[in-house]
């Protein structure tokens, strides 16, 4: 007893101890993508070995993909590279791939949990540091760099030193028009970008218990921002019924024997961690980055902070945020302009996320100065949006409808930000440049935030 | 096996300063649309070093005194956010043999391991001093110790660390991973066996 998740699907898996002093730890589910994949295999190519457990390893594309014409070959010819490797790869070492003919494409981090791939009590590894996002289901999940997949495909295993686990209790109860975005915000604010460094974070208490998955799993995306590897729920039965007969969950009796070792996995009631953070979600206001890292964001009602308010080592990356922004100290966050409207990314691209900001610009249109742009995070995303009509009440307020894939998030495709343009977005990393353009730059918040931000052409609140 | 085994790291220094440089800052995403690490020390710091017009800037990796550095100074939380190993690889690609910094990013630390880079931290303090001294006098040597472990430079020493594990590794020359890890093969097996989930939840 007195054990929390963390160390319990550490110790099942756990292979062994290496000489270094770090874990040997198996991994139940990897996951691959065109960007970080290519010179994994190209490495294990080199030292003639085979991958060990191929029908564990499953890939998608999801980072070049162009979001408009996804025809091939790719006009971009790179982009072409990087698929036809990926073919290749998945073909010749026997490993499932979600690719663009296949119904199941999209964002790693949508396609895992809607095809029931992703599970409680799993390790989960991906050459992507939005790994973290998995551990919405209770596994314990994190991105990893490429050497890390090339070890993977070879023995199913990889080296890591055990993190610490930090709870974050959560209490209370999420005010209208705030969601899980702002809440995730509102931690990497008060814990800091680096806070999380070495640790896991349990997210617990009574507000999580009413989290849906589809906001657990915005709040574990964004695990990293704040530092922390991995960040996980302990499963319930939301977790379960949200699993039932999707692709890859077990089915009947099967389903009822997971169920009980998925019961098993979950932190005991009288669990240790290193540490605590409380968190009364009760008066949480939307949240808004004005700078270049997530952790530089205030409420709606807030000003910018004064530089002399900052404790002493936040200040310097403060100057350079204010000179980057073209932003002020002490300016309100409210009325500030935006040219592009991001609603996507594997942070803020599911279905839920595409309804709230639907209802938000429904009937409505968006600024005449504003270019919108709504990117389902998978094709079953949108196919359920198309079904609901989201599409159209997205087109009809004169946003551009696209295709599945990240988008504007990272811009490894088409969707950029055009030279010093603001962006107004619902996905995951302000860092300079990281929205296509070297001066672009970015305002992270809620979908629906995003979506009343286009309606007027600035920062501000959210009216239905 | 290879020579592995890394003890001493011997080079002149480049400092980098500023808290939370991320991944895309050392790497721009639009560079890494290539199936091979091979040139990516370009494009390292690409888009600190260039201004829109693609005129240099003052950047340490621009300042031909720094051309042969090969122990890279930052400070604290250096390549966080994106897991890209993209940014080691372009950073060695350039040159970079050790990493001395305030603190490193979870992902980035491990990334450098398992590409045999020592990252290794020092304090506020001691990091100041030795970005100083590298800026006065760039042609100054720096050693770092990973045995002790120790920085020196000049007739200065500083102390340092590095979590005991990634210094076993790179003492050990067992950095390189896939070896070792395939030696525990029958392990490794036998785990898969037990995990409910590796047979279906079929009992």
């Amino acid at each position: 007893m007195k054990e929390n998740l963390l160390n319990k699907v550490w110790n099942l898996h756990k292979v062994a101890e290496l000489d270094s002093g770090t874990d040997q730890l198996f991994i139940g589910l990897h996951l691959i993508h065109e960007v970080t994949s290519p010179q994994a295999f190209a490495m294990i190519r080199e030292r003639n070995l085979p991958v060990l457990f191929p029908e564990r390893t499953f890939a998608t594309v999801d980072h070049i993909v162009p979001t408009d014409d996804q025809s091939r070959p790719f006009k971009d010819e790179l982009a072409e590279k990087m698929m036809e490797a990926l073919e290749k790869n998945t073909r010749e070492y026997g490993i499932r791939f979600f690719d663009l003919t296949t119904e199941h494409q999209g964002i790693v981090h949508i396609v895992g949990p809607e095809l029931g791939l992703t599970q409680p009590g799993m390790t989960i590894a991906c050459g992507d540091s939005h790994t973290s996002t998995h551990g919405a289901f209770g596994a314990i999940a994190f991105g990893i760099g490429t050497s890390q997949i090339r070890d993977i495909l070879a023995s199913q295993t990889m080296s890591i030193q055990k993190p610490k686990v930090r709870k974050i209790e959560m209490t209370g109860k999420l005010p209208d028009h705030v969601y899980a975005k702002d809440i995730i915000l509102k931690i990497i604010h008060d814990l800091g970008v680096n806070g999380g460094l070495g640790y896991a974070y349990e997210y617990g208490g009574d507000a999580a218990a009413k989290l849906s998955m589809e906001e657990r799993m915005t709040i574990c995306n964004m695990s990293i921002e704040g530092g922390a590897r991995v960040g996980y729920f302990n499963p319930d039965q939301k977790t379960f019924d949200y699993l039932k007969g999707r692709k890859f969950a077990p089915e009947g009796a099967a389903f009822d024997n997971a169920v009980s070792f998925w019961k098993s996995i979950a932190s005991d009631v009288d669990a240790e961690y290193e540490d605590t953070y409380h968190l009364d979600i009760s008066h949480l206001k939307p949240m808004v980055t004005w700078g270049i890292n997530p952790g530089q964001s205030c409420s709606i009602d807030e000003t910018l902070p004064l530089l002399k308010s900052l404790p002493e080592e936040e200040r310097e990356t403060a100057v350079k945020a204010y000179s980057h922004m073209g932003f002020n100290e002490g300016d309100p966050i409210l009325g500030k302009k935006i040219q592009t409207a991001f609603i996507g990314s594997c942070t803020n691209g599911r279905i839920s996320d595409l309804r709230i900001a639907a209802a938000i610009v429904k009937g409505k249109t968006i600024s005449s100065t504003v270019r919108g742009l709504v990117v389902p995070g998978s094709k079953s995303v949108a196919r359920q949006a198309e079904a609901e009509g989201l599409d159209r009440i997205f087109t009809e307020a004169g946003f551009s409808w696209r295709k599945a894939g990240c988008s504007m998030c990272l811009a490894m495709n088409a969707d950029k930000l055009r030279g010093n343009e603001i962006s107004a977005s619902s996905s995951n990393r302000n860092f300079i440049g990281r929205q296509g353009s070297p001066t672009g730059r970015t305002l992270l918040m809620s979908p629906a935030m995003v979506a009343a931000a286009a309606l007027k052409g600035y920062v501000t609140e959210i009216t239905l | 096996m290879k020579l592995l085994k890394k003890s001493i790291i011997t080079g002149t220094g480049i400092p980098v300063r500023g808290n939370d440089i991320d991944t895309d800052r050392i790497i721009p995403a639009r560079f890494m649309k290539v199936v091979t690490f091979d040139g990516l020390g370009a494009y390292a710091f690409y888009d600190a070093r260039f201004d829109e017009k693609g005129n240099p800037t003052d950047h340490p990796f621009n300042n031909p005194v720094y051309k042969n550095a090969e122990i890279l100074i930052v400070n604290k939380n250096f390549g966080c956010g994106s897991s890209r190993e993209h940014a080691p690889q372009s950073l060695a690609r350039w040159g970079i043999k050790g990493i001395i910094g305030e603190s490193f990013a979870e992902i980035f630390a491990g990334n450098c391991t398992a590409m045999g880079i020592p990252a290794v931290t020092t304090d506020e303090k001691s990091t100041a001093e030795l970005m100083d001294l590298v800026t006065n006098n760039p042609d100054l040597a720096l050693t770092i110790n990973i045995e002790i472990p120790e920085i020196r430079i000049g007739d200065k020493t500083f102390p340092c660390t590095i979590p005991p594990s990634k210094q076993a590794a790179l003492l050990n020359g067992t950095w390189d991973s896939t070896e070792i890890l395939l030696k525990n093969k029958e392990q490794i097996l036998k785990t898969a066996a037990r995990l409910p989930y590796m047979g279906g939840f079929s009992s």
